[in-house]
């Protein structure tokens, strides 16, 4: 894992005192809440209905033991015991205190982390694979590039304030698990066919809200020395083009569909052709040093097969279903990535209590050489735990109520937050994804119904990545009380798609109705092996609407 | 905040404590936690006057997001009618072991 070199050490520290003297400022009334609210949203400090909400950056989602003890700890210190892991792979304590603030970044520094650029109209905390390191189907590990481009990004003084957020994924294996597509600018590393060489395929223009588009590609092979330097280019055309009139039109995604991506992509090379690459570009030298955090681990020779793994599934059926859904494919034999789900059945998705962070810190440094990662699906991965040592970590999970077997299914659900804490909520999106758990709870039914993505945003903004969920579930208010549209068809990987609207919007209580309605059209109509996607796909939106209809009929 | 569309009456002034970030609500002497202890006003120059007293609130640093809220008219604590307010004023609907709900038992 990287670790803070002098450099990082004192640029987040001169932030903490800097931040510290703002909250002075403002808690004195020397600032206006209209001069602090920008500079606290840099360091990812909002308003929120109840509390203010501090958002704290994952780079990449890679957190080590001492980090997972210090946020349990400035939970149950300085917050309410718990965190909520977001889509965008940080972490939120909802209920810190202005005046608090400040120490609670000095106990971050302390262990690495930082808040800055969680929020504000700048370059945002850099995604990347989960499985980053150690998945089967990897071409080269995305953590060093994802770590210069958090390097690079950092209070970089020509894109500190561009005209709206700006989101980057990074992965580097042939499937695609970072929901790239639904990014400002995606970097996938690819092997070029004729030459062999490595390099980055650059996609442009994803975004999810009010109006979600897909990314497109804006470079095919990209040597990867010139990386700096083309990022560079897109950002400054996107600052210098980007719309600053309007909020909801200042995104990339509208620079590209405004102009086409054929103008947008000429522009970025012609800026590119100007800029000097030997300045521009990492320095071969550090590049190397930031590699060198990223070692594999050192891991056994190990067989194989675990014959301990295998006679403890055979004896405990639960165990089984934990090894068939949590666990993934890893490079080395005899080692797994294990997905920790934060989906426990009508559990809070993404939450997390002080215990449970500590616990999975212990797990970590017992049983992963003291690395965990989150997932934009709000879950937590050991990314190399020994097939052997499973058994044992299933029972220390199943104690804290974190060995939910269902990653992938139908229960795996992604919400934002919704109403019952963000202010920018129309309503509420986690009681909606707990009835839809208590009604699926069944493993059986799940493991029947398979691969099924739910996905939950309390309004338009679509934090909960509904337009790309399989079921996509958007709260609105209509006359007065809460309101949920149903879309169908979303896909968040390498066969991206948006769902389609399948009628007027429903009452709360009639949406697991709905859902099951949309189930049971593909348990009747799915072809064998296929998955709800598939089925979907392959009817096409019509049996759906009409089993759709039947309660939106019955609702008006 | 002048500007501000006024609510239907009754109603309280619901805010974010500056320093704390926690929901207060508007009483004659000040700012409460306490829901129940809310000054309710039942007539326009009453509402009007929570109004100004929110926004010099705002300007003093003393609070955030003041916002006067239209009630039900209902015994004990007072309830937002929208239940977005109602939310706020209450805690999360999904945690109600915290907030205001859990605080003072509504
Ligand atoms: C105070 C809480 C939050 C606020 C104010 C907020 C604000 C927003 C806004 C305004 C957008 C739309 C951006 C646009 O269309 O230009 C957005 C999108 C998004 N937010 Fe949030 N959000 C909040 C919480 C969250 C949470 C909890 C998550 C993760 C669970 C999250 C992840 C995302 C993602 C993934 C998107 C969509 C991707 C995109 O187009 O950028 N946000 N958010
Ligand atoms: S989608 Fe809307 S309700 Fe949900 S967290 Fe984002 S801004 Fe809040």
């Amino acid at each position: 894992m990287y670790l803070y070199d002098e450099f990082d050490e004192r640029l987040v520290r001169e932030r903490v005192a800097q931040f510290a003297s703002q909250v002075e400022r403002r808690l004195s009334g020397a600032l206006t809440e209209d001069e602090f609210r920008p500079l606290r949203l840099k360091n990812g400090l909002y308003l929120q209905l109840h509390s203010y909400m501090l958002r704290i950056a994952i780079p990449y989602g890679a957190l080590n033991a001492r980090q997972l003890r210090r946020l349990a700890h400035i939970a149950d210190v300085h917050d309410r015991g718990y965190g909520h892991f977001t889509t965008r792979t940080n972490l939120q304590f909802h209920w810190a205190k202005l005046k608090d603030v400040p120490s609670v970044l000095g106990l971050l520094a302390d262990v690495g982390m930082h808040c800055i650029q969680t929020s504000g109209n700048c370059i945002r905390n850099v995604t990347a694979d989960p499985f980053a390191g150690v998945a089967f189907d990897e071409i080269e590990d995305p953590r060093p590039v994802a770590e210069l481009i958090r390097q690079w990004s950092s209070l970089h003084p020509e894109f500190e304030w561009l005209a709206r957020k700006f989101k980057i994924a990074v992965s580097g294996a042939a499937q695609d698990r970072t929901v790239m597509k639904s990014h400002d600018l995606g970097v996938r590393i690819v092997r070029d066919a004729a030459s062999g060489a490595i390099g980055y395929r650059i996609l442009v223009g994803g975004g999810l809200g009010r109006s979600p588009m897909e990314a497109q590609v804006l470079r095919d092979f990209l040597p990867r020395e010139d990386l700096l330097a083309f990022l560079e280019a897109a950002l400054r055309v996107y600052n210098l083009a980007g719309r600053r009139d309007n909020k909801w039109k200042a995104r990339i995604k509208f620079l590209v569909l405004d102009i086409g991506v054929e103008v947008f992509r000429a522009r970025v090379e012609e800026e590119f052709a100007r800029i000097d690459k030997t300045k521009a570009n990492a320095n071969p030298a550090e590049e190397a040093r930031i590699a060198s955090f990223f070692a594999s681990p050192p891991y056994e020779s190990l067989p194989e097969i675990s014959r301990s793994l295998e006679q403890a599934v055979a004896r405990d059926e639960e165990l089984a279903r934990f090894v068939g859904n949590n666990l993934t494919r890893h490079k080395r034999k005899g080692y797994a990535a294990l997905t920790i789900s934060l989906k426990a059945i009508g559990g809070i998705a993404g939450d997390i209590s002080s215990g449970q962070m500590r616990a999975v810190a212990d797990l970590a440094e017992l049983y992963s050489f003291d690395e965990a990662r989150v997932t934009y699906a709000q879950n937590l991965v050991l990314p190399h735990v020994r097939l052997d040592d499973v058994p044992l970590i299933f029972a220390r999970l199943k104690e804290q109520g974190l060995a939910t077997a269902n990653v992938g299914l139908i229960t795996d659900i992604i919400s934002c937050p919704g109403l019952d804490y963000c202010a920018l909520a129309t309503a509420r999106s986690i009681p909606i994804a707990q009835a839809l758990s208590q009604k699926f709870a069944d493993p059986a039914r799940q493991k029947d119904i398979g691969e099924l993505s739910i996905k939950i945003s309390g309004c338009v903004n679509a934090c909960g990545h509904h337009h790309v969920g399989a079921i996509g579930i958007l709260g609105l208010e209509k006359k007065g009380a809460e309101s949920y549209q149903i879309t169908l068809g979303g896909e968040a990987g390498d066969d991206y798609a948006l769902g389609e609207l399948l009628g007027p919007g429903l009452p709360a209580e009639k949406v697991p109705e709905a859902v099951e309605r949309l189930v049971a059209v593909y348990l009747a109509r799915r072809e064998a092996g296929e998955n709800f996607i598939e089925t979907t796909r392959r009817l096409g939106l019509a049996p759906f609407k009409t089993a759709f209809k039947e309660i939106a009929d019955a609702v008006a | 905040m002048a500007a501000a569309k006024r609510p239907e009456l009754p109603a309280i002034l619901i805010a974010n404590d500056l320093r704390e970030g926690e929901v207060v609500f508007a009483t004659l002497e000040g700012w409460t936690r306490d829901p129940r202890r809310a000054l309710v006003v039942q007539d326009e120059r009453a509402a009007e006057a929570l109004q100004v007293f929110g926004a010099k609130e705002f300007l003093r640093a003393k609070v955030v997001d003041p916002q006067l809220v239209a009630i039900e008219s209902a015994e004990g604590a007072p309830r937002p009618r929208h239940y977005r307010e109602a939310l706020r004023a209450l805690g999360p609907s999904v945690r109600p072991d915290l907030g205001k709900q859990a605080d003072f038992q509504i």
